[in-house]
């Protein structure tokens, strides 16, 4: 269970997070919905530890975990997969995974959390060795998830992974999102543009602007408000 | 033709020490986008803990990996001490102490040791070889400098190619915060690399030190054209350190051999220019990786 409480961020003076709070259920997905600089990615990078939180609470399985570095977080439990993918295009499709999944390289199951992640994504198994920058768009972000994968995280931040996807990949990658939420229980804060799939899949829903939470509720009901839709998402 | 021979075995040997410099500073660079002027003095102090442990009558073996582990220990230290509180900083800020340290290294080893120019026994012969009839000016102590430093050579490469700790150094040069991400735990993996920068600048001190006498200030020549080496290479590339080390040997060793010694220094700058004005980014970069 992530907790987050009246949590605020600013960038010098700018002020990037104003008092947000929500929670996500375990086994949940949560969508994170708002427009071009609503705060979107300075939730996950507070949530990882990449940005200070000025002040606020996070809670994750009871501890807080504000203030502390990202190489910790990940060992909490928690994977970020970043705004363009951050995959290494100097290293090849293996070690990029392996890299994910070396912190834990001691876990008896480090092996298995590797193939599984490989198992997932099909493409990438038969690019094992090639450098990650022959991959395509579509198979970067497979590689960015499959990479978060191998840690084996309870829950798991995407930042906008239908970026530059065409609508078929966009829909087979939300798929695969709500089957490991399903399946394994992961919970997944997905933080998207593209509003529509994202409540397509997702449970909940929060929409930010300009910084504040301005909508929270189930994501189907979400969907409903016309109102709010036109405002904030755009369809 | 014998004085040929003689001048690329010269500039082959010199070359691998500037190599080994070269190497130290790719390493810094790669891992801190810093260039270490200090990278020289750290070797000379080095090769004067060496000495001092030869002056207590050590084994001249066990000096010498204590002069290499004195190497690992003081660029771990440095990075923690004095490196640390400057990323994030302007870039000024590590140009200014790095130089400072140098200086500041230099004073305290001739505070310590001496100003004067001190001896440094080799491992082996420094007497030419003849191969039949043949007198070469080339002797076991250079094949021990070449050997050295390619073993040097294959490690980092071995290390970084096929080890975890490779893995994670690789990944924090090219995407540091990714690779936070990932669990790696940066910090550590830049001490590492400052460890094993001044590693192999120790190697070359010691390589360097039975050939030109042993000084405060004995290593800041063999940095300059170490610095030389490493931007011909491309400046990331620990390979790229090698072979511009040994085209940085080689053409001293041919201006100096054929045009005399006081036109070393230039005869390094010219070949510098030329060929940064053919490939700007080195030989052995990808400027694609290169994040500025
Ligand atoms: N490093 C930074 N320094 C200063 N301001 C920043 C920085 N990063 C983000 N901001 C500002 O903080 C606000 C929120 O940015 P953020 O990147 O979190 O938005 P976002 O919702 O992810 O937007 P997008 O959908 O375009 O990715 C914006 O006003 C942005 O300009
Ligand atoms: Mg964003």
């Amino acid at each position: 269970m992530l907790e987050i409480d009246r949590l605020s961020v600013a960038y010098g003076p700018v002020r990037a997070l104003t008092e947000v709070s929500f929670e996500a259920r375990d086994g949940s997905i949560t969508a994170v919905l708002g427009a071009n600089g609503a705060g979107k990615t300075t939730l996950l990078r507070t949530i990882t530890g990449l940005v200070p939180a000025k002040e606020g609470s996070i809670r994750y399985d009871g501890k807080e975990i504000a203030g502390l570095a990202p190489e910790e977080v990940v060992r909490r439990g928690i994977s970020h997969v970043p705004e363009g993918r951050g995959v290494i295009t100097e290293l090849t499709v293996e070690e990029n995974i392996r890299l994910g999944a070396l912190w834990r390289r001691r876990q008896p199951d480090y092996q298995e959390a590797i193939d599984r992640a490989f198992a997932l994504f099909p493409p990438l198994e038969s690019r094992r060795k090639q450098s990650a920058a022959t991959l395509s768009g579509g198979e970067r972000q497979m590689l960015a998830i499959a990479r978060a994968l191998a840690a084996k995280p309870d829950l798991l931040l995407l930042d906008e992974p239908s970026l530059g996807l065409a609508p078929l990949v966009t829909a087979e990658l939300m798929r695969i999102i709500r089957e490991l939420a399903r399946t394994d229980g992961l919970t997944v804060l997905l933080v998207e543009q593209n509003a529509r799939s994202a409540l397509s899949i997702a449970d909940v829903a929060i929409v930010l602007n300009l910084g504040r939470v301005v909508a929270s509720d189930k994501a189907a009901a979400l969907a409903s408000e016309d109102e709010l839709r036109h405002r904030y998402l755009g369809f | 033709m014998g004085r040929f021979v003689d001048l690329t075995l010269n500039g082959f040997t010199y070359g691998v020490i500037y190599a080994a410099v070269a190497l130290g500073l790719v390493l810094i660079w790669r891992a801190t986008r810093i260039v270490n002027f200090a990278q020289g003095a750290l070797a000379t102090l080095t090769t004067y803990i060496a000495v001092s442990l030869l002056d207590r009558s050590v084994n001249y073996w066990l000096a010498f990996a204590g002069a290499l582990f004195a190497g690992l220990v003081i660029g771990a230290l440095t990075e923690r001490v004095f490196i640390r509180p400057l990323y994030g900083k302007p870039d000024l800020n590590p140009i200014v102490v790095s130089i400072g340290l140098l200086i500041l290294v230099e004073s305290i080893a001739g505070a310590i040791w001496g100003s004067g120019d001190r001896g440094f026994e080799p491992a082996f012969s420094q007497i030419g070889i003849s191969v039949g009839k043949t007198h070469l000016e080339f002797s076991h102590f250079d094949v021990f400098v070449l050997a050295s430093v390619l073993v040097l050579m294959v490690g980092i490469l071995v290390l970084f190619r096929w080890t975890n700790l490779g893995l994670r150094m690789r990944a924090s040069a090219f995407a540091p915060e990714v690779a936070r991400l990932l669990g790696v735990r940066v910090g550590r993996i830049l001490t590492t690399g400052w460890a094993l920068a001044t590693f192999a600048g120790a190697l070359a001190g010691l390589l360097v030190a039975p050939k030109v006498l042993l000084s405060p200030n004995m290593m800041d020549p063999i940095l300059v054209y170490g610095f030389a080496a490493a931007v011909l290479g491309g400046l990331d590339s620990p390979l790229g350190a090698l072979v511009g080390g040994i085209v940085t040997g080689l053409g001293i060793s041919y201006v100096g051999g054929y045009m005399g010694s006081s036109m070393e220094t230039v005869g390094a700058a010219v070949l510098l220019i030329v060929v940064l004005s053919i490939r700007p980014e080195g030989i052995f970069s990808r400027p694609s990786a290169r994040r500025v």
